[in-house]
């Protein structure tokens, strides 16, 4: 009776499972495998025409992309937009999740929904929205640099300023999703701890510098990982707002790979830059749970 | 008290300028043609109109890529739904060999970006004959690794004597899924089905590659399109982010508490 049970759960459950990873299978993890295979030829338009065009040529498109000074370009903006818009996001989030949990403050719900709103927008529609307030003339950021008197910025036209323009915009969508996390991990420290610190006599920054900042630890790693991923894929923002520009000022890995792979049609080359990309993304999250680790132990 | 001031006030400011950008977007969207080219940059309608949401639907074709956005977040909801619920019930409920280790691999690929599938998955496309169709976006919608893991979190709470006694009583799995398990399931449904509309709405990058003809484009495909030919028409661009931002934020105003539910769930196991 029991044995039959057992089986009949089995079989069910290879039923269940199997249309949802057919679908993740064949659309995910086989073109996942096959970018791979993809990266050591030389698959062009031609190829695109007719498959039997491609032909394997080992490591020459990571060779070539090694010397090719746009991929060090596009590599060295999305690091840009990486490590300074990410810890910036990661600051705000967590300053508005202070701010909006304290005891001190009502109306919470209406605040949250606020900061909250930008992250469901649409980023091709935000973005657009943004490129309008950082017209060098007519937009609303020279308008109110103007009032301080101070001189009007390029903001979308200067290869100085292009990146800090997009990451202010990255900032303002995607504080919102953290600030939630960070809202959830504050709430779930123990009251009894800040109480032991008071009685300790800790202030309110060696409070926070003493049981928040350690009881959040986890929720940081969790938010450093998620916003690095997601940084690492920036595409859309240079799309809408800049096409790379200005002086390339704004290409990213993966518009370099979009461009590559869907305008030039290089995709052989283009898989290689993914690659890299999907690389340098699994680096950085394995280094973020080390140092975690490292930290959890030090402390701990 | 002088904190708590403070406090209010460091709030109110952000929450200014948090909302601002979206505000202006309404606010240009109602000006007459050219009204927003003016120094210094006007913050209000002097005359409001309604003139560029007539003509987006009149010249732009803005309810075909209307009618495109909502077809595809509509099916794809549906769809991973379904799908994606089966599977996290089985992961969540079910025993069978190597399930934990399954179920961990699936966890593990997510640090995988999608954008490494997309050029085999255009070729993939090409071969079945789904460039430039409905099924071309839909389809590699129909099942997520984050909609299996939601569902699991939310179903390993699930009793199992509720779906043992079921099964006592004779009712077979597809019966227990359907009748047992999926309404006790329905907060979690609510919470993943607002997940994935949104995703479907605000995609960009995967619509953009395999949508090829403007009369299938969705509306964030067209409208950075329309973006790149008619960067003059400020207000009339500002009416096409308000109508394709519009749905979404009135969804999410509508069921937020379910959708930040969602977010914690990611957060808290993640």
């Amino acid at each position: 009776m029991r044995q039959a049970t057992g089986d009949g759960t089995v079989r069910a459950a290879l039923l269940f499972l199997a249309p949802a990873l057919a679908v993740i299978g064949v659309f995910f993890f086989l073109p996942v495998a096959a970018a791979f295979v993809l990266s050591f030829t030389d698959f062009d338009i031609y190829a695109l025409a007719d498959a039997g065009n491609a032909r394997f040529v080992g490591l020459r498109n990571y060779v070539a992309l090694v010397r090719h000074p746009l991929f060090w370009k596009a590599l060295g903006n999305t690091l840009y937009f990486v490590f300074a818009g990410g810890p910036l996001t990661v600051a705000v989030s967590l300053g508005a999740a202070l701010l909006v949990s304290s005891r001190l403050v009502r109306f919470k719900a209406l605040f949250r929904t606020v900061f909250f709103a930008p992250v469901v927008t649409t980023l091709v529609a935000v973005a657009l929205v943004w490129r309008y307030l950082y017209d060098t003339r007519y937009g609303l950021f020279n308008g109110l640099l103007g009032f301080f008197g101070l001189d009007p910025i390029d903001w979308l036209g200067d290869p100085d300023w292009a990146m800090p323009a997009i990451i202010l915009l990255a900032v303002w969508k995607n504080f919102g999703y953290n600030m939630i996390i960070f809202m959830a991990g504050l709430a779930a420290i123990p009251e009894t701890l800040y109480e032991a610190a008071r009685i300790d006599g800790a202030g309110p920054w060696r409070q926070f510098r003493h049981v928040t900042l350690p009881m959040l630890a986890p929720t940081f790693l969790f938010v450093g990982v998620v916003t690095m991923i997601g940084y690492f894929q920036l595409f859309a923002e240079p799309y809408v707002m800049t096409q790379g520009g200005p002086l390339q000022s704004t290409v990213s890995v993966v518009y370099l790979m979009y461009e590559e792979g869907f305008k030039w049609w290089n995709m052989g080359y283009a898989a290689a830059v993914a690659f890299v990309l999907f690389v340098i993304i699994l680096a950085g999250t394995v280094l973020q749970l080390r140092l975690q680790k490292a930290g959890m132990e030090g402390t701990g | 008290m002088l904190l708590k001031v403070a406090m209010y006030a460091v709030l109110l400011v952000a929450a200014a300028l948090t909302a601002f950008p979206l505000l202006w977007m309404v606010s240009v969207s109602l000006m007459p043609s050219g009204a927003a080219h003016a120094v210094p940059p006007p913050l209000w309608p002097e005359a409001p109109t309604l003139v560029h949401y007539g003509e987006l639907f009149t010249r732009l074709n803005m309810g075909r890529y209307l009618f495109n956005s909502t077809l595809i977040a509509v099916a794809v909801t549906l769809l991973s739904l379904l799908l994606n619920s089966m599977a996290g019930y089985a992961f969540a409920k079910l025993r069978f060999p190597g399930r934990d280790r399954l179920f961990r691999t699936l966890l593990a690929a997510m640090v995988v970006p999608v954008q490494v599938a997309m050029l085999p998955l255009f070729l993939l496309m090409k071969y079945l004959g789904l460039v430039n169709t409905y099924a071309g976006v839909i389809i590699p919608g129909m099942a997520s690794i984050f909609g299996i893991f939601l569902i699991r979190q939310y179903a390993l709470s699930v009793p199992g004597s509720l779906i043992e006694a079921a099964r006592i009583d004779g009712a077979g799995e597809f019966r227990i899924y359907w009748s047992v398990v999926l309404p006790l399931l329905r907060p979690v449904l609510v919470t993943l089905a607002l997940f994935t509309f949104m995703g479907a709405w605000n995609d960009f990058m995967w619509p953009l590659i395999v949508l090829t003809d403007h009369d299938m484009y969705t509306l964030p495909v067209a409208l950075a399109t329309f973006s790149r030919e008619h960067v003059q028409d400020t207000e009339r661009m500002m009416a096409g982010a308000v109508l394709t931002v519009l749905p979404v934020l009135v969804v999410f105003l509508a069921l937020q508490r379910y959708y930040l539910q969602g977010i914690m769930v990611g957060g808290m196991k993640g």
